[in-house]
């Protein structure tokens, strides 16, 4: 489902990463069946799955430490599969584990990335004080890594990852693990990167993280793109825009109120019912007229989520996007 | 000279500083490169050699051994530092680098020379004082440590591969082979004081002709085929380890 307006027509020229057709199984079970995906200088784009879904799959066709069985790929123009060694000079990958040495410090850690990103030496120790210094790290410069907290190293993981300043970055989730206040520190440096121009396309498991720091969000699920689109895009998909839910003074009152109304869902622990509409004051007035003498408590307008969104396009139960067929 | 040769090597020599980090910086590695080989000459020196009848002095006996040993577990270590390298992200991002990849490989190898360089010179040194006179000239000293050179790197390729299959602990328990294996060799007792039915491995395990050439070498009773059996043993071993090696750190992912 492609939701956003043709790309072309927002950006010019080429995008930075560009994947056609991306098949990949592990023996008898396939993992990705068809993905295409295109990343643009200066945009952050999440791809949100659940567990298994083959985000961190993709991530690692992308970085050249998988092959893919069929497909293209290309970073910067150049083909991941014909010269993954050129392509390598145009990316960077952080994965989910912190890729740092406890027995260096962050600036030993910085210079040792730079220099293998191919940085001359000197080169290599600026680059690394300016990253300490833009992800304020300076103070804990010369520290062994060893002794920082769980948002310093991740923060000094990213700075690893862009030491060679490279046009895409490669996120496996982020965030995870980290506590509120690290992660909002995090999405800023992320931001502030994709201001800078790098294209950043990262996986999270957090609806939230996609929905704030994304401006594009690609729903993976067994293996195939199900949405894409901005986060007010996706929560469009929910027939209506928002959901009304009523609650009631007893459970008879919630029986006969439910018999009455074309409810969503009911749930009788909590004595109430929600509707789905995008027009909540005429719903409200509908619902009160229909409910004629029944109690109704309280009347609240809930905003949709993406949880909402991701939950009706992978939740087993519920018909999803009509299955893409394989590229033959 | 091209570009990935400049690469390969400005990445090896970063790849090198990061690995004698390594080491330096942690008691284990510390311990491991200079305090137990003090440990093990001074042992059995000090406390066995009373009790040693091997026909000569026993510290110019067992002192080629215990270089021997030293090097072949300062050099097996390396599978621990291949291992641990290989659960993080650490291996992962070192693979989409530019810089050839192997170049993580020739920097632990490189690390390990350099190491048992020093773990090695700490014994010949600590040996003098308790007594150790070699009576082998430049030439016999430079053949003894040709010798150990090519069975250290060949030890540590061997040492890369195991990291590269076993958990970092595994790795660290594959060691304690290199602390025992030489035990069972000429190097520690002559070989007609061990059981029968073990003489046989004693005699012609691969161990075995490093001790006797570097033993004969720096006592100056060179012209042995330890040299060339050395040589028949190690180099092979160290270039289907190194091969290995290469193709396992290209492929393996641990997820």
């Amino acid at each position: 489902m492609q939701l956003s307006t043709s790309h072309s027509q927002r950006h010019a020229g080429q995008p930075i990463v560009r994947a056609e057709r991306i098949h990949k199984r592990f023996g008898a079970h396939k993992v990705l069946t068809g993905v295409d995906i295109e990343l643009w200088e200066g945009e952050v784009v999440a791809l949100l799955g659940i567990n298994g879904a083959g985000k961190t799959t993709l991530i690692n066709i992308l970085s050249t430490l998988l092959k893919p069985d069929q497909g293209t790929a290309a970073i910067a123009g150049i083909d991941l599969l014909a010269s993954p060694a050129s392509a390598r000079r145009h990316f960077s990958l952080t994965g989910q584990y912190a890729a740092l040495d406890d027995f260096q410090s962050g600036h030993e850690n910085l210079v040792m990335m730079a220099r293998l990103g191919g940085l001359p030496r000197r080169d290599a120790h600026a680059r690394a004080r300016q990253l300490l210094e833009s992800f304020e790290l300076t103070t804990a410069a010369a520290k062994p890594v060893s002794s920082y907290s769980g948002g310093m190293r991740r923060r000094l993981d990213l700075a690893a990852g862009i030491a060679s300043r490279p046009a895409a970055l490669f996120l496996d989730e982020p965030t995870t693990g980290l506590d509120p206040q690290s992660r909002h520190r995090l999405w800023q440096e992320i931001r502030q990167l994709a201001r800078d121009g790098t294209a950043i396309l990262l996986t999270t498991q957090y609806l939230e993280e996609a929905d704030r720091l994304a401006d594009r969000i690609l729903i993976l699920h067994h293996g195939t793109l199900v949405a894409e689109g901005t986060g007010s895009e996706l929560k469009g998909l929910l027939g209506g825009t928002h959901q009304v839910r009523f609650s009631f003074a007893s459970l008879e009152d919630l029986d006969q109120a439910s018999a009455l109304t074309q409810a969503t869902a009911v749930d009788p622990d909590a004595w109430s019912l929600t509707v789905a509409t995008s027009n909540t004051a005429s719903t409200i007035r509908q619902v009160l007229a229909d409910l004629g003498g029944t109690n109704v408590a309280n009347i609240a307008i809930l905003q949709p989520t993406l949880d909402d969104v991701f939950l009706s396009l992978t939740e087993p139960n519920e018909p999803t996007q009509p299955a893409k067929e394989p590229a033959p | 000279m091209t570009t990935s040769t400049l690469n390969f090597r400005s990445g090896t020599s970063v790849m090198v500083v990061r690995e004698l980090r390594r080491t330096a910086r942690s008691i284990d590695g510390l311990i491991l490169s200079i305090v137990l080989p003090a440990m093990i000459l001074l042992s059995f020196v000090v406390i066995f050699g009373g009790a040693m009848n091997t026909g000569t002095k026993y510290v110019d006996y067992v002192v080629p051994a215990v270089i021997v040993l030293c090097a072949g577990y300062g050099a097996a270590n390396t599978a621990v530092g291949v291992a641990t390298d290989m659960t993080t992200g650490t291996i992962d991002r070192f693979r989409t680098l530019p810089t050839y990849g192997s170049a993580v490989l020739a920097g632990h190898v490189i690390t390990s020379v350099l190491r048992n360089f020093v773990s090695s010179a700490v014994v010949v040194g600590l040996s003098f004082a308790l007594g150790f006179r070699p009576a082998g000239d430049a030439a016999d000293w430079l053949t003894a440590i040709a010798v150990l050179l090519v069975f250290v790197v060949a030890m540590t390729w061997i040492a890369c591969l195991l990291g590269l299959l076993l958990s970092p602990e595994a790795a660290s328990g594959s060691t304690f082979l290199m602390i025992f294996l030489p035990y069972i060799s000429s190097g520690f007792v002559p070989v007609s004081t061990l059981p029968e039915w073990i003489r046989g491995f004693a005699e012609h395990q691969p161990l075995t002709p490093v001790i006797e050439a570097v033993r004969s070498n720096l006592m100056g009773s060179a012209a042995s085929d330890d040299v060339w059996l050395t040589l028949a043993w190690w180099v092979p071993l160290g270039v289907a380890a190194h091969l290995g090696a290469a193709v396992l750190f290209r492929r393996t992912r641990k997820r």
